[in-house]
């Protein structure tokens, strides 16, 4: 066959052809197929280890997240912050190449760490790893040793370290990894038998929403509890516009996550991003430990202020009590809205179990549940969620599939909305339903990072949003006939 | 062309103790590496005096992104009917999902494919390697998407390292599909930086899809293709239409809402104009070579810009073309007079600082120059000498060149020069606008755009008065 009669016609796809396969996808047959596929991921909603490490890297005060790898992952985990936060999110990284993947990266950790200390002044630098090295196996514990040995930088500098390959789990194990490295690091020497410090250890887990950092400090400063935020990013991501950029502009302060081993509780409100973390602590830390689901609505928040009642022997404070009824008669006004209501919800594990908590509670109607990267025990924990409530009844929880799986949902089993981060915006808009970002990242939307979903005063906002999103709707596509003043 | 007027306060003295303070901060290995990069035009020199397309220094804080990042996010993602596939872990595939704006048209997964497909490796993968599993998922999305016209593999970094060869995994499956299926050994630790990405994924183009298809139709005297337009915001929609009016026919658009099987054809055309230099310019040369199509660089920013770049083309063609050009050109003139009138009593005097990917910091000048605003500072993330070559000319004297500049050395010299404006990316957006100094993203438009051709000039007019003149801006400071 000569060259040329191998060079084929442009070809159109007809009308007809195109119209047949827009129907196909949206069938039950083809659902069938895309369930069946074992290899291929279309529209993941997760992202990989070291974005989750960065995350708790930046939540220190004077730290400067380290990536050891490749920098093209530097710059996506830096782009996707920026994006989600509107905010500056610094960090640097130590450039492998070619060199790197045959000689190891430790002249690169070298040179990355002096250069690093050296313009940016950190006071800590927490390091983190991409798939490169993770692959050709570098040591980083020998590397960070010999980086302090032979005087890139100084002995004291603080350098915890955390192995987060991108081809295990997803960015909450890495945040996870991150944080027990940098307690691990910064904790060491400090427990002193007897001594306590009186304050509360809040692990906020992975969480896009700086306003619920926000309300849980508030929450325990109404109850009169004294607190550590441990990776508190609430001031490096939602850092004012003063007309001066501070590159360290908040975060965990080193001496209190120091002092935190001598903690009188510590809590974490995501179970499924600080597994290791809290093992950790449960043997190391003094105190008291509880893993709390996130406070996602009434039942959750009562939950969480019970057991602060309960750990630091305070009474719950009338403005909270007020705060829960007001709720409350917000919930029980705005129900009919919500009631009955189908929702498939994408994300998370932690955030997963908060929202369905949250939809039971008003009585709608969880109905296609996906996380795509999870573990059966976080499925059975849904099911037992979803079958405490005669509301959860017909819902069905799918784990390790994403979100071209979620469009066949939405289009064979029809929902009134769906719940998760920016990235369902093209299933919402296939099956013609709005979306309620509620997650990370949040990349089309303002300031949603900023109004907290967590608490009695969360448990409003995401009332709010829904409730009244499908009130402008009916405005919006309702006949003349139907159009009236009052909703 | 005639240099550029000195701009006020900006000399090569200043510029050079600027730099000299600049890196005096720097470890001694550092500041050695990174001198070069730094340095005040000459714009009558004709080779520019920094260097470029070097290795990041690590721990600085680069701006730069990957050969991955080149690959999937600048020249194969544009390409509208192919499934393009993140081969390796899931983080890559998700963060370039839909950040870089090249908006296509088509049925979102049905003729378009605007989505992130993966092979989302696992441990086991890593250790067994994952050829047998990219098989077995192209032909899942070959069936899940039937109209597709051909599949892209982009290799992440592990891919490379674990002596994959998705090489002969493409050719067996292409075979059995009797359809294009591209790789591309894209892996990010390759290169210093995307400008290699652009390049191995040219080299893909020119080894798999140039000179495979052929246009039904005849082929005309007016025959172009558009080369490195990748529709950010809508560019090609913008720049494309002009084309047509003076009489040209556009046959295909490398890459931006790319259709394959056209750009396969490209070799057909008469002429190809090129807008990015900097990540296409390869294979215009591989066409040159081969099937002697001449091209043309051309600039669709700014009226100034634009009329330069349609007699440029109009010389290339008969005089129905060059008739045309000209009409074309009175027909607009108007209407862009109307926006300059508007707009640059506002903005005259003003300077702004840029740095972007590899083409925008010179071409966006002339666009800045038509509002009345001055460039006292430009550089690029990962352009080459032939960028800086033709950047030097379109610079004032004294200015400030900096290439892969870091975000320290940038801070400094945007404290000193104290423009109105930095054009540069998301991650420095914010650094900037936290210290009250406007901003507009150049690469995505800031979710803006077109700001190609004329229709563009008018948006990038009013985007850029808008970040200037913002009165929030007046609020910054605090009475307390």
């Amino acid at each position: 066959m000569s060259a040329e009669a191998a060079v084929k016609f442009v070809t159109e796809h007809t009308p007809e052809e195109i119209e047949r396969v827009k129907e196909w996808i949206n069938t039950e047959e083809y659902k069938e197929k895309n369930f069946e596929r074992t290899a291929l991921v279309v529209n993941p909603a997760h992202a990989c280890q070291p974005l989750g490490a960065q995350m708790v890297a930046t939540g220190f005060e004077g730290a400067l997240p380290f990536i050891h790898g490749s920098q093209g992952c530097a710059s996506y985990f830096r782009s996707t912050f920026s994006r989600h936060y509107r905010e500056p999110a610094a960090a640097t990284c130590d450039a492998m190449t070619e060199d790197g993947a045959v000689f190891g990266g430790q002249n690169n950790l070298f040179e990355g760490l002096q250069n690093a200390y050296a313009l940016y002044k950190p006071k800590m630098i927490p390091i983190f790893t991409t798939c490169m090295p993770e692959v050709i196996g570098d040591d980083l514990t020998a590397f960070t040793k010999n980086a302090k040995q032979q005087g890139f930088i100084p002995e004291e500098l603080p350098t915890p370290y955390a192995n987060t390959p991108s081809f295990n789990g997803t960015h909450i194990h890495g945040y996870d990894a991150m944080l027990v490295s940098i307690l691990q690091t910064l904790t060491e020497g400090q427990k002193i038998e007897g001594k306590c410090t009186g304050k509360l250890n809040i692990i906020p887990g992975f969480d896009g929403n700086v306003g619920n950092l926000r309300e849980y400090k508030r929450i325990c400063e109404l109850m009169g509890i004294p607190y550590t935020m441990l990776a508190d990013v609430s001031d490096v991501f939602d850092s004012g516009c003063d007309g001066e950029y501070k590159l360290y502009p908040g975060g965990t302060k080193m001496e209190d996550a120091a002092e935190s081993i001598n903690g009188k509780a510590t809590i974490s409100f995501q179970k499924y991003s600080s597994v290791t973390t809290m093992k950790w602590i449960e043997s190391e830390y003094d105190g008291q430990k509880a893993i709390l689901p996130l406070p996602f609505g009434v039942k959750k928040t009562d939950e969480l202020l019970l057991k602060l009642s309960e750990m630091f022997d305070k009474p719950i404070p009338a403005e909270l009590k007020a705060e829960r009824a007001r709720a409350v008669d917000a919930m029980t006004d705005a129900q009919q809205y919500l009631h009955g209501r189908k929702f498939a919800v994408a994300g998370d594990p932690d955030y997963l179990l908060g929202i369905v908590s949250f939809l039971l509670e008003m009585g709608a109607r969880p109905w296609h549940v996906l996380c795509s990267r999870a573990t059966k025990k976080f499925q059975k924990e849904m099911d037992a969620l979803l079958a405490s409530s005669p509301f959860g009844e017909g819902c069905t929880c799918y784990i390790n599939k994403d979100l071209w799986h979620m469009r066949s949902l939405l289009v064979t089993d029809p929902v009134d909305g769906i719940i998760g981060d920016t990235h369902a915006k093209w299933a919402a808009r296939d099956a013609n339903i709005p979306l309620f970002r509620i997650g990370f990242p949040i990349i089309d939307r303002v300031n949603l990072h900023r109004t907290p979903v967590v608490g009695y005063n969360g448990a409003i906002s995401m009332l709010s949003m829904i409730a009244n999103k499908f009130l402008d709707i009916k405005d919006e596509t309702c006949e003349d006939q139907w159009f009236e003043m009052m909703r | 062309m005639a240099e550029r007027k000195p701009i006020k306060g900006i000399t090569t003295e200043k510029t050079e103790k600027l730099i000299a303070d600049t890196l005096a901060a720097m470890p001694e290995k550092a500041r050695k590496k990174r001198a070069p990069h730094l340095g005040a035009n000459e714009p009558s020199v004709s080779s520019c005096a920094v260097k470029s397309n070097k290795k990041i220094v690590p721990g600085v804080m680069s701006q730069r992104g990957c050969a991955y990042a080149g690959a999937k996010g600048v020249v194969w993602g544009p390409i509208r009917d192919m499934i393009h596939v993140s081969h390796g872990p899931v983080g890559c595939g998700v963060y370039s999902w839909g950040t870089r704006r090249n908006l296509m048209q088509g049925v979102p997964g049905v003729t378009s494919f605007p989505m992130d497909f993966t092979s989302d490796f696992q441990e086991r993968d890593i250790v067994y390697g994952g050829d047998i599993k990219l098989e077995k998922l192209l032909h899942e999305a070959d069936e899940l998407f039937p109209l597709n016209k051909g599949l892209s593999v982009l290799s992440e970094c592990p891919v490379g390292l674990i002596g994959d060869d998705i090489n002969a995994v493409a050719k067996k499956v292409s075979n059995e599909l009797d359809k294009l299926v591209v790789p591309c050994n894209c892996e990010g630790f390759r290169g210093v930086s995307q400008s290699l990405g652009h390049h191995i994924s040219n080299d893909s183009i020119r080894d798999h899809i140039i000179g495979k298809f052929k246009f039904k139709e005849e082929a005309g005297p007016y025959d172009v293709a558009l080369i490195g337009d990748y529709n950010i915001g809508g560019d090609v929609w913008a720049a494309k239409p002009i084309l047509e009016e003076i009489g040209l026919n556009v046959k295909s658009v490398w890459t931006g809402d790319g259709e394959v099987e056209k750009i396969g054809a490209t070799h057909a055309v008469k002429l190809n104009l090129i807008h990015c230099y900097r990540s296409m310019n390869y294979m215009c040369k591989v066409m040159e070579e081969k099937w002697q199509i001449p091209w043309l660089e051309y600039n669709f920013f700014g009226p100034t810009k634009i009329e330069e770049s349609l007699r440029a083309i109009a010389a290339l063609f008969d005089d129905k073309i060059k008739k045309n050009v000209e009409k074309v050109i009175k027909k607009y003139r108007k209407e862009m007079d109307d926006v300059v009138a508007e707009y640059k009593p506002r903005l005259e005097g003003k300077t702004a600082m840029l740095f972007v990917g590899g083409l925008r910091p010179r071409h966006t000048i002339g666009a800045y120059e038509d509002l009345g605003i001055q460039i006292t500072g430009a550089g690029y993330e990962f352009a080459h000498q032939d960028d800086y070559d033709r950047t030097a000319p379109e610079m004032a004297k004294g200015t400030l060149i900096y290439d892969d500049v870091s975000e320290f050395e940038l801070e400094k010299f945007v404290e000193e020069l104290k423009p109105d404006l930095v054009g540069s990316g998301i991650k420095e957006k914010y650094v900037f606008q936290k210290a009250g100094i406007p901003f507009r993203q150049m690469h995505s438009w800031d979710y803006s755009g077109p700001y190609h051709g004329y229709e563009g000039f008018k948006i990038f007019a009013r985007d850029i008065d808008m970040a200037i003149n913002s009165p929030t801006w007046g609020l910054v400071k605090s009475p307390f």
